[in-house]
């Protein structure tokens, strides 16, 4: 299985998430003005801080030509994963219900916390950013909700941003694309925390198998 | 010959050092020259009351890569790698505009360390503000926390450390000083001296504005005061975006190996870099502001010289290989220009397309600076006031919870959560889970631990005891994770130098670190010294902030500061004598006074020792130094960190000659908090080595014993007073 990492200016963790990638298959970086996505499996939008978020996270990230080769990727039903900067370019790119707030408090928040899976596993994870409040209108909470598109929560009494129904991820309707504002590749090593993480890429990986 | 103007005077230039300039011009100099040599001559760059006292310092050692004099220094972690770090200042910025000042230190500091090659990794910063219900220092606080975290977090390096001190004498002068650590293959590093006559000079980065001009005379280099609102266009903006960019851009030039050499644009712009490139490699440079990329078309050419925008680099270029360069900055959407060329005159020349708009010796702008003794005084007695918020009568459960809750002494996750501590998957300590970060170095299959201290307060006490523990207190914390020191940076955070107290202090700290530093065996590898630190009531406390880098073998091999399991032994390790000179629990009484106890320091090396071996060993299940607050502190952050409580006894130190109040909260050097098996413990004693037993980690109160009494809070209670930072900071939080 071949990953795909693709990598903007201002990005932060590709390295890391080429790293996480490599524990489950192949792994390599593609460069934001690639339209060709070289014929990766599964591909990973990063963390970071894309052309400096300065207009609104994510929103320059999406108009780039790796972008668009990104949403032919996903529109074949192949699987795609948005990381925090990389959830904000997915919604941006509309390729994903909903949108990325600022955190209530207004601060940068870095913790490891809790995180539950839609089968109600829990995962230990760290979330950092500055802009992690998920937003969709109640009428579309309702619909993810109803589909088995909220693919995360925070566990009860640890959502750090005050996002709308706890909500950490979501998934399209079809399934094949991931986004999530915590950092699953921050958790592939006892050493640093916690290997949690490792199961969001063994997820992935078997929307492409 | 003096002329009738007082320009140079405005520009902080003295009589006699115009005089000297026209002296070494053989005529006065124009509007670009005077501008660059008051820069240049300012003691933010040339050190003008600190040079002969730095001479002091150790600066060798086998491991040492790069020392002072280039961008930062570095020291080899093995496999053919080096870690690089430097600790800067952006003290008046930071007090004029906290957040960009903070933010622009950290972009600083990040440039110095990929100006090497290094790719940085880390970032820690030693904070001081006023007292916490100032409402400045809150401001000041809340802008430089943002700030740091606005640019760390943006552009992808781990904030993996630091402290923070609240003191009255920051009041008006806060401190900001940022460290950066960052990893080099050796065969890729450069330094910063030019070479190569005919060699291009290429300018790369954002453009050139007019931000930041006189930042380093002006603002830097005198005491604040009245009027400082109108410094604020003196200080800089920052942009990690843009650093981002020019980070991976001057990384992958060279891996290519395509530049010289390459020196970041701080303090004095243009005028700085390249008069230090050009004295460094002994050659000159002629540089064509018209060629410079700019953010007004009508700036003057001394503006253009000593702008400081941010997030630019200087590189030297063959001249077959400048396209290649000019294409990979292309590439990273990052401007680039050449600008000028490397020349054999001696001279760094200024020009204006073809016209020469400044030219001077390059020995006389960077070494022409007369150096200058000091004048020290010891004072008379206590200089800063006492301020009492703890009543003498007060219980020792009430004197342990009011220190848990001193702001200086609290937790400091409020701060810390607003820092990516992860990114770069090295971090394998983050803040409070040890008493130093620790990063992973795979690329050398081993790991590094990085503290960075500097206790204020106790060096205005005694300058040179003061110091000597910074030094010390950054070695014991990279014991408690099995780290032996490889290098030092340090930021001598002082007064005016020309006023004798502050010059006293100075001169006693620097011989503080000097013979630390001998004692360790540890060079000093750069550094920075930031004086003029004053408000209208006068200097700051003298803070010496040290910042030390060490290697251990295995960074899963470290022990944390919090006790691990219930029924583990407690002892104390070291030669702590305790005393309440200097202490916490003095400044809440208002009972400061000059005076500290002498450290041991080879005693207290010999227990570094035996810690770092026995962490290394796998022996102990936590290890934590005793700091602020004393010994009923450091059991009480220990079991905090924990979930459990604690029963100990302090008798064996009182059988050393402590009070019962000495042994509770009394500080001072070499003293460990450790917990494991008991036999493992005990087997830790040597001839050199004290080992005391104290008791047991279990049940969910901390109780400790001293003499008569027995001190019983209950974990909720000093967890809670231990948590209150973010309460005293945002009430409504």
């Amino acid at each position: 299985m071949l990953w795909g990492v693709i990598q903007f200016p201002g990005s932060c963790d590709e390295r890391d998430a080429l790293h996480a990638c490599s524990l489950v298959g192949e792994a390599r970086l593609i460069w934001h003005e690639e339209n060709d996505l070289g014929g990766v499996d599964a591909v990973v939008v990063p963390g970071g801080f894309s052309y400096g978020d300065y207009l609104r996270a994510g929103a320059i990230a999406r108009f780039s030509p790796a972008m668009e080769a990104v949403a032919e990727h996903a529109a074949a039903g192949r699987p795609v994963l948005g990381i925090c900067n990389g959830f904000q370019v997915l919604c941006e790119a509309n390729l994903l219900p909903g949108a990325l707030l600022r955190n209530e408090n207004l601060r940068f928040v870095c913790r490891q916390l809790d995180l539950l899976d839609a089968a109600g596993e829990t995962l230990s994870i760290p979330a950092k950013h500055g802009e992690g409040r998920y937003y969709a209108p109640q009428a579309t909470l309702d619909e993810l909700e109803a589909n088995g598109q909220v693919a995360y929560r925070y566990a009860p009494g640890q959502n750090p941003n005050g996002s709308l129904r706890d909500v950490a991820g979501v998934t399209n309707a079809a399934g094949n694309v991931l986004g999530l504002m915590p950092h699953p590749e921050h958790a592939v090593d006892s050493m640093t925390g916690s290997t949690d993480g490792l199961r969001v890429f063994e997820r992935m990986a078997a929307v492409a198998a | 010959m003096t002329v009738g103007t007082a320009k140079h005077r405005e520009l902080g230039l003295t009589d006699s050092e115009y005089d000297l300039i026209c002296e070494k011009l053989e005529c006065e100099p124009n509007a670009v020259e005077l501008a660059m040599f008051s820069l240049l001559w300012s003691e933010h760059c040339a050190y003008k009351h600190s040079r002969k006292l730095l001479r002091r310092l150790p600066t060798e050692g086998e491991r040492v890569v790069m020392g002072p004099g280039e961008n930062a220094g570095a020291v080899d972690v093995g496999s053919g790698y080096a870690v690089a770090f430097k600790v800067e200042s952006h003290n008046h910025p930071s007090a004029v505009e906290p957040f960009q000042g903070a933010a622009t230190g950290v972009g600083g500091i990040l440039r110095d360390v990929f100006a090497l090659g290094a790719r940085p990794i880390a970032i820690l910063d030693s904070l001081r503000f006023g007292e916490l219900d100032s409402e400045r220092a809150r401001f000041l606080l809340d802008g430089a926390v943002r700030g740091i975290g606005h640019y760390g977090n943006s552009i992808g390096v781990a904030t993996v450390g630091g402290e923070i001190y609240f003191e009255a004498p920051y009041e008006h002068n806060c401190l900001v000083n940022a460290m950066c650590v960052g990893i080099a293959k050796q065969e890729a590093m450069v330094r910063a001296a030019a070479a190569g006559v005919g060699n291009a000079v290429v300018l790369m980065g954002a453009s050139t504005g007019r931000d930041g001009i006189g930042g380093a005379s002006v603002l830097a280099s005198a005491e604040l005061g009245d009027g400082d609102e109108a410094k604020r266009p003196t200080v800089q903006i920052g942009d990690p975006f843009e650093e981002s960019k020019v980070l991976e851009c001057c990384l992958e030039l060279l891996e290519k190996g395509l530049l010289v050499s390459l020196q970041d644009l701080g303090a004095a712009g243009l005028t700085s870099s390249a008069s230090e490139m050009a004295s460094a490699g002994g050659v000159g440079i002629d540089l064509d502001v018209a060629r410079v990329p700019l953010r007004e078309a009508d700036m003057e050419p001394f503006e253009i010289m000593v702008s400081e925008s941010q997030e630019r680099m200087l590189g030297v270029v063959e001249p077959a290989k400048v396209g290649e360069v000019l294409a990979i900055c292309e590439k990273w959407q990052t401007g680039s220009a050449e600008i000028g060329v490397v020349t054999d005159s001696g001279q760094v020349r200024v020009l204006r397309g073809g016209e020469v708009v400044g030219e001077m010796p390059v020995e006389a702008l960077v070494d022409g600076c007369p150096l200058y003794d000091l004048d020290p005084a010891e004072p008379e007695g206590w200089i800063y006031g006492n301020r009492t918020t703890l009543d003498a009568g007060a219980s020792a459960e009430e004197t342990l919870l009011a220190l848990l809750g001193s702001p200086s002494v609290a937790s400091k996750r409020w701060a810390f959560e607003q820092y990516d501590s992860v990114v770069g998957s090295r971090t394998a300590r983050r803040p409070e889970s040890a008493d130093a970060a620790v990063l992973a170095i795979p690329e050398a299959g081993n790991a590094i631990a990085v503290s960075i201290d500097g206790n204020g307060r106790r060096v205005a006490c005694d300058p040179y005891a003061g110091t000597i523990e910074a030094v010390l207190e950054c070695a014991q914390n990279l014991a408690c994770t099995g780290a032996e020191p490889l290098g030092l940076t340090n930021c001598l955070n002082f007064g005016n130098p020309e006023k004798p107290v502050p010059a006293w202090q100075l001169d006693r700290a620097v011989s503080g670190l000097a013979d630390a530093c001998e004692a360790l065996g540890v060079p000093v590898v750069g550094g920075n010294v930031s004086l003029y630190n004053e408000g209208p009531e006068g200097p700051i406390y003298p803070t010496p902030v040290v910042g030390m880098v060490g290697e251990l073998p295995d960074p899963n091999a470290t022990a944390p500061s919090a006790f691990a399991r219930e029924g583990d032994t407690i002892a104390l390790v070291g030669p702590f004598a305790p005393a309440l000179a200097g202490s916490e629990l003095a400044k809440l009484r208002g009972e400061l006074e000059m005076g500290l106890p002498q450290p041991d320091v080879a005693a207290v090396t010999a227990a570094c020792a035996a810690i770092r071996a026995a962490v290394r060993a796998g022996t102990l299940a936590s290890a934590h130094d005793v700091s602020d607050g004393g010994l009923a502190v450091a059991l009480t952050e220990s079991a905090i960190g924990s979930g459990f409580g604690c029963q100990v006894d302090l008798s064996p130190l009182l059988d050393r000659g402590a009070s019962p109040e000495e042994a509770l909260f009394g500080e001072g050097l070499g003293g460990f908090v450790v917990s494991g098996e008991r036999a493992a413990l005990e087997s830790l004693a040597a001839d050199t080595v004290e080992v005391s037993i104290l008791g047991e980690v279990g049940n969910e109160s901390i109780e400790i014993a001293s003499g008569d009494s027995v001190v019983t809070v209950s974990l909720a209670e000093a967890t809670r007073a231990w948590s209150s930072l973010s309460v005293a900071i945002e009430p409504a939080g």
